[in-house]
């Protein structure tokens, strides 16, 4: 377990502008979700940013929003999740060499390295420790969590910066929807379930969050535990993974308070989540987050900043009700997210 | 007492040979398996010299052993055939009830097909089968998927530490409890996007890269893929697996200097070797070899010689480079260089450093030139180290 001390989110809901919660809501009918952007100017020296590419900018903002928050000098570990890394300058590339192939443009070959981003956020807080990046699609930021957790258990780091990040382009969006990944036409993110339709409606986002071996003033919420299983021949198997889950910390499915469910709007795969509620979790509050920041693989990084801000405020914002039920107390979330029925995990966050 | 780790198996491909036999048999042998790009269509074709696997994509699937069908990238084809390897060995088709994880690295990926099909991504939907090939997950959700392997599967992307890091993040999940067994390594093909990509950085070598020498002038990419087993003691008990080894000691740390090029007196590297031979709990003396990162790059080598120094002393152990025989083989480079380690102990032999002729004028060592065989080796560090400055350090010891 880990206290969440501070987070940095830059999403397409005003998140980075204002530390309050959900206060005002942005509505679009887009193809994909965009980032409302902070000015870098506060973050990240001029001179430097003008190289950087748009996701290596959101990722160092965030960090250091996070670690502000937190009051934190020197992360013991730098760790970051993201399913593609940045996809600007992977297209960049492949555009170049794809046509003719010649001398290239060192500087997007560079970026797009998964690792830049957390390898950049050393470089900005001249941080020497433990540097990793996770890129396996929605376990990404799953993965990140879990190595920070490890960390604290093994007493090797006190303070992590774990992070999930992805960004989304036009050009990615139409590739991926040949595969029937998202909608085909722009919706509204407000009114994602009111024309059931295959694919989601997608999005991108960058959380940071520092992840602490004690509480400070600044804290948020406890992140219990993380599990992530791939489903392949039905190995995964919720009737006995999820008991076993909560019981490493006392709880049973009567102790969770809210479910906190990755909902996209594709209605191929919305049916899992509602199968999953009703059948482990009867008659119980079930919440979503992604109209609010749209499908992509580490989706879930705003995810945990809804949980987060759930407990540390008690308060349950109509915007995030799936169902009409309320919990009668505000004390232990359950976040279940899966990407296409095999990439399951859980998350549980509790009060403080 | 902490839980020890043990490797009980493990599976290797890359330009010296499609298995654990025929890469022992061309290191003894002191045979390099660099020479020109076959398999890919780039000007840089006749120019550079590359570490190239010299199987087609179709002799690829006979070798994995299965059904040629769209949306396999040699990527993956490279990552099951290794991967299948060492699974055997391990036997880990045994003993299901044991947890255990599937930890791959790569970088980039599916890239080496999505290169060639990225006009039809943009135009049409003959290639729609590749699309979700091309990300990093893919090569490692099919291992998992054809080896039956769910309880814990992730990808690492650290650059050129990325499987050293997957081995070290195995052997973590063992000693915390999460898992009792690791299949942990990466896989990387070569692509034109990284050829591409590297030719731009301006460091590689045309001819045979020469680690560790004064005039060395760069790196030869590689290709390959490489993973281990391994194990906790309690899953030894039950799988009745031999250890080849201990893995004693791990380390990694970020030089947090610049994006591609190591600081000058080589912190990130010595901080790695440090925390790893820390854990370890040897004495500098009692390393019998040190596998470095030793990529043929100016600017590496001498780094990484300065961090050796630095962290070694007066009595520096024997060093070597094993790139020359293999190429960078990026992303697998940790767990390819692991397993060559590994070989050392296993059979008392330290490989050369092929290329030698002239020690670097600024350190104090050069590296072992000739094949020594019938050498005591208890004890064997191996370096990783990725752009971003991300450096891993492995130690693996006699059990």
């Amino acid at each position: 377990m880990a206290f969440i001390n501070g987070i940095g989110l830059i999403s397409p809901q005003k998140t980075a502008e204002s530390k309050e919660f959900l206060a005002e809501i942005v509505e679009y009918t887009a193809d994909y979700l965009k980032c409302i952007e902070p000015g870098y100017r506060s973050y990240i020296d001029p001179i430097q940013s003008r190289r950087m590419s748009r996701l290596i900018k959101m990722g160092i903002a965030s960090a250091k929003m996070s670690v502000a928050e937190a009051g934190l000098a020197m992360p013991d570990a730098i760790i970051t999740g993201t399913g593609l890394g940045s996809v600007e300058d992977t297209e960049k590339i492949l555009g170049e060499i794809t046509k003719e192939e010649r001398f290239l443009n060192p500087t997007p070959f560079i970026q797009s390295t998964y690792n830049t981003i957390s390898s950049q956020v050393a470089i900005q807080l001249k941080c020497h420790n433990y540097n990793s990046t996770y890129v396996h699609r929605t376990f990404s930021f799953e993965s990140g969590l879990i190595d920070g957790l490890m960390q604290i258990e093994e007493q090797t780091a006190s303070n992590i910066l774990a992070a999930g990040i992805d960004e989304m382009t036009m050009n990615h969006l139409q590739i991926t929807r040949r595969i029937g990944q998202w909608k085909m036409h722009p919706v509204s993110n407000l009114k994602l379930l009111e024309n059931s339709s295959p694919g989601a409606l997608a999005g991108e986002g960058a959380a940071f969050f520092v992840l602490g071996a004690e509480k400070t003033g600044s804290a948020y919420a406890n992140l219990l535990d993380v599990k992530t299983c791939l489903n392949i021949n039905g190995s995964f198997k919720p009737a006995s993974l999820l008991p076993c889950f909560l019981a490493k910390h006392n709880l049973t499915v009567y102790d969770i308070d809210l479910l906190l469910l990755g909902y996209n709007g594709d209605c191929n795969f919305d049916p899992v989540y509602l199968d999953f509620a009703n059948h482990f979790f009867p008659g119980k509050a079930q919440a979503w987050f992604k109209h609010l920041c749209g499908e992509y693989h580490t989706a879930t990084g705003f995810g945990l900043y809804v949980a987060s801000n759930i407990l540390k405020h008690q308060v349950y914002p109509e915007i995030l009700h799936f169902n009409q039920m309320n919990p009668p107390r505000l004390k232990n979330i359950l976040m279940y997210n899966h990407f296409r029925n095999v990439n399951h995990a859980f998350m549980l966050v509790q009060a403080l | 007492m902490p839980r020890r780790i043990f490797i009980t198996g493990y599976g290797i491909i890359s330009c010296i040979g499609n298995n654990i036999d025929e890469t022992l048999t061309s290191l003894l042998q002191s045979k390099p398996g660099t020479g020109r790009i076959r398999h890919i269509d780039t000007i840089l074709k006749d120019e550079l010299l590359v570490g190239e696997i010299p199987k087609s994509q179709e002799e690829l699937f006979a070798m994995a052993g299965i059904t040629p069908v769209e949306g396999y990238s040699r990527n993956a084809l490279l990552g099951i055939i290794a991967a299948r390897e060492a699974f055997l060995q391990g036997q880990l088709d045994e003993n299901r009830n044991l947890k255990t994880g599937l930890i791959s690295a790569t970088t980039v990926g599916g890239m080496d097909r999505c290169e060639l099909y990225y006009n039809d991504f943009l135009t049409n939907d003959s290639r729609n089968a590749h699309i979700d090939a091309y990300d990093c997950a893919d090569s490692t959700e099919r291992i998992a998927s054809l080896l039956g392997i769910h309880d814990f599967v992730t990808t690492i992307s650290t650059a050129c530490s990325s499987a050293a890091n997957s081995i070290m993040l195995g052997a973590r999940m063992i000693r915390t409890g999460r898992l009792d067994r690791v299949l942990a390594g990466g896989c990387e093909s070569l692509t034109k996007f990284h050829l591409n990509g590297f030719n731009a950085l301006k460091i590689l070598d045309k001819d045979p890269c020469k680690p560790f020498d004064q005039h060395r002038a760069g790196i030869n990419l590689g290709e390959g893929a490489a993973y281990l087993v391994l194990e906790s003691e309690e899953s030894l008990e039950k799988t009745g697996n031999t250890a080849m080894c201990e893995l004693a000691g791990w380390g990694n740390a970020c030089e947090a200097f610049h994006q591609t090029a190591s600081s000058p007196d080589g912190v990130g590297a010595f901080l790695a070797m440090k925390k790893a031979l820390e854990m370890s709990g040897l004495q500098a003396t009692e390393i019998d070899y040190v596998n470095a990162h030793g990529t043929g790059t100016d600017n590496n080598d001498l780094s990484e010689g300065r961090a050796i120094e630095k962290l070694f002393g007066e009595s520096i152990p024997m060093v070597s480079s094993t790139k020359p025989f293999t190429g960078h083989t990026t992303s697998a480079a940790g767990s390819t260089e692991a397993i060559l380690s590994i070989f050392c102990i296993q059979h008392q032999v330290i490989w050369p450093n092929l290329n030698f002729r002239e020690r670097i004028s600024d350190l104090s060592f050069s590296p072992v030139e000739k094949l020594l065989t019938g050498v005591q080796v208890n004890a064997v560090m191996s370096n990783s180290f990725g752009f971003g400055g991300n450096d891993t350090s492995l130690i693996f010891k006699k059990v």
